[in-house]
């Protein structure tokens, strides 16, 4: 198996998982054997595998620690909730479906904007000075966030800030959030999303700008060196992730009827960067999975409803001290290798080792 | 005289900032690892010095020395089993094991004490206001208990870094681990050494605070935690003295912008002038700088 034919099948793989659960929860969804709080988390897990799969462009392929990921799915949720209010009491848009996807995208470019705009200072340092400031970011733009008030006044859109006396009806009313939003968000439109963002970067990372990327993280002056532009795709990989988070994030927004900023707290971006590093950093599918296993893990363990939390607090200390034990360590790698062995068993190569085997 | 008071309580809080910040550049310089349940651990001290007062009935200093012991004991016990196993292993690893001890802290808390905030005793720290002016210009008594307790802990630690040997030691493993280890420095009691101080710090900083701000409950360590993290960053993590500059300059900044810039955004002005510092000294105020070698 060379290496283009095993990247086919893990990005298959990747997008068959996803295809299979959604068909999986569309027959349960049918029959009726899902329970109600699971419902709700549908459009919730898909954006949060959304998450997690952008931030394991930067995390993991760009390899540049980002603290502040839930500040743009929190400039995307706003953006999704005042643009879909505007489209539908200003401009009269009853579509649901259309405007769905106009504040996706709205959504998804506000976003890549404010990546842009702090990925210029931000991609200037390195390790953890690179984290904190992204970390402060994400502060500053959930602090914004409660200042900013939007109504929609006729045709008119009015944004101000520290000012609540605006004419029309308020969208957005400062720190006490986004107000009787429009719950417009489906299940498809969330799997569609997962598939795109799964498009979107497991393409990347295939093409040469993604192997321009992954030269930067592994040895960025070698890269320079060559002439790869290093500032360019890391901007790259950092705008685009935003770009998906900001999706996620209008997704996300229109699921509830309100939203308040303080949703898009330090922990939320620790939580997903959990996912990432629970799923394998620079393993897109990994992400996926650990990202909705973790959403519906304080679902089931909702019996045990004042430990879940803590239960969870000591099972991601656990499994970090498991996977990062030497011992465990050897075991799943002779493990993996026991299972390779039975695959290729099947297909009998001839191995040219040396001249006493011939 | 409303700028010299502000510029008072700016000096208190960023005081209690210094404090938290030491901890963390400490841990950071010696471990090289961020430690997020730093900030926790100043929730526990808290609690242990309110039940002190409030249950134990014991006299204001022994509930001090109580929740400093409680939290060196717990420092330890944090590093021995949770980040001693991942020595060898990536920072990213470490430092979700950090935030999981986080959580796990916060949610015993939870168990222990309950959602509901607890109002801290005030009068843990007795100390007669000061009225300076002839009237015009009043400081708590807290506010100055705090800054002499800031005073005396930066005296007492650049003479531990400084002349001691456990403290000549952490410098040496901060600089250079392996070198360290080769000159006969056990690296492990020197990190269980730094977390040991850290913790205790943390323990007197989450007293001051909640002496400050009386209302104690399982997240009040989580956002002083993260400023004061911004504060080590901020004057150069890994370095004692930025830590305090660092510190003070932050609790300055916040106080300032929220008496007189506006009280919703002091803390984005806060982080803000935390980027810019970066951008304009990538390594914080007083860090080294390092340069880069191919």
């Amino acid at each position: 198996m060379n290496a283009k034919r095993r990247k086919l099948i893990y990005n298959l793989s990747t997008y068959a998982v996803v295809v299979i659960a959604f068909i999986w929860c569309q027959m349960l969804l049918n029959s009726g054997g899902m329970t109600r709080s699971l419902k709700g988390q549908l459009v919730p897990i898909c954006c949060w595998i959304t998450m997690a799969v952008s931030l394991n462009l930067v995390v993991g392929i760009s390899g540049e620690l980002s603290l502040g990921h839930a500040g743009f799915m929190s400039v995307g949720a706003f953006t999704g909730i005042i643009i879909s209010g505007w489209l539908q009491h200003g401009m009269g848009m009853e579509d649901t479906t259309l405007r769905l996807v106009i504040a996706l995208v709205a959504g998804g470019l506000l976003a890549g904007v404010a990546g842009v705009l702090i990925g210029i200072p931000v991609l200037r340092l390195r390790g953890d000075y690179l984290a904190i400031v992204t970390l402060a970011f994400g502060e500053i733009i959930r602090n914004v966030m409660n200042c900013i008030y939007v109504s929609v006044d006729g045709r008119a859109l009015n944004i101000d800030f520290l000012n609540p006396n605006l004419p029309g009806k308020l969208l957005l009313n400062g720190p006490n959030g986004a107000v009787s939003v429009g719950k417009i968000a489906t299940f498809t439109a969330g799997f569609i999303l997962v598939l795109v963002a799964l498009f979107v970067v497991l393409n990347l990372t295939n093409s040469r700008s993604g192997r321009a990327i992954m030269a930067i993280r592994d040895a960025r002056i070698a890269a320079e060196s060559v002439g790869i532009n290093a500032t360019k795709y890391k901007m790259m990989a950092f705008v685009i992730s935003a770009v998906l988070a900001g999706m996620a994030g209008a997704l996300y927004g229109l699921n509830y009827s309100t939203l308040v900023a303080g949703k898009f707290k330090f922990d939320q971006s620790i939580n997903v960067l959990v996912f990432v590093v629970l799923g394998g950093i620079g393993n897109t599918l990994g992400s996926v999975i650990a990202a909705a296993a973790l959403t519906i893990l304080p679902e089931l363990l909702r019996e045990f409803s004042n430990y879940r939390m803590l239960v969870y607090a000591i099972v991601l200390i656990l499994v970090m001290l498991a996977t990062n034990n030497p011992l465990i360590q050897q075991v799943t790698r002779n493990l993996a290798a026991r299972v390779k062995r039975l695959f290729s068993k099947k297909q009998p190569k001839v191995s040219v080792k040396g001249g006493d085997q011939a | 005289m409303a700028f010299l008071s502000s510029l008072v309580n700016g000096l208190s809080l960023g005081s209690i900032y210094a404090i938290i910040a030491l901890g963390y550049t400490m841990v950071y310089g010696i471990a090289k690892m961020l430690n997020f349940a730093h900030g926790d651990v100043i929730m526990v001290g808290a609690y242990i010095a309110f039940c002190g007062a409030q249950y134990w009935g014991l006299p204001p200093v022994l509930c001090v020395l109580c929740a400093m012991a409680v939290c060196t004991v717990l420092g330890v016990t944090i590093e021995r089993l949770a980040y001693r196993p991942l020595r060898q292993a990536t920072s990213l690893a470490v430092l979700i094991t950090a935030i999981g001890m986080s959580y796990l802290l916060q949610n015993l808390a939870l168990q222990i004490w309950g959602a509901n905030p607890k109002s801290f005793p005030t009068d843990l720290i007795a100390f007669p206001n000061l009225s300076l002016f002839s009237g015009q210009l009043k400081v708590s008594g807290v506010t100055v208990v705090t800054v002499l307790a800031n005073l005396v802990i930066m005296v007492a630690l650049t003479f531990f870094t400084g002349k001691t040997k456990m403290g000549k030691a952490m410098r040496c493993v901060s600089e250079d681990r392996g070198a360290a280890e080769l000159m006969g420095i056990n690296v492990n009691r020197t990190i269980s050494m730094t977390f040991a101080i850290g913790s205790a710090l943390a323990a007197i900083a989450g007293v001051l605070l909640c002496t400050a701000y009386p209302t104690l409950q399982p997240t009040t360590g989580s956002m002083p935690g993260i400023k004061a993290f911004t504060a080590a960053v901020f004057g150069g993590i890994g370095s004692i003295p930025g830590a305090m500059v660092g510190g003070l300059l932050l609790g300055i900044i916040e106080i300032l912008s929220r008496a007189y810039i506006s009280t919703e955004l002091a803390d984005a002005i806060v982080f803000a002038v935390l980027i810019v510092v970066l951008l304009v000294r990538p390594t914080g105020l007083l860090g080294k700088q390092v340069r880069e070698k191919v």
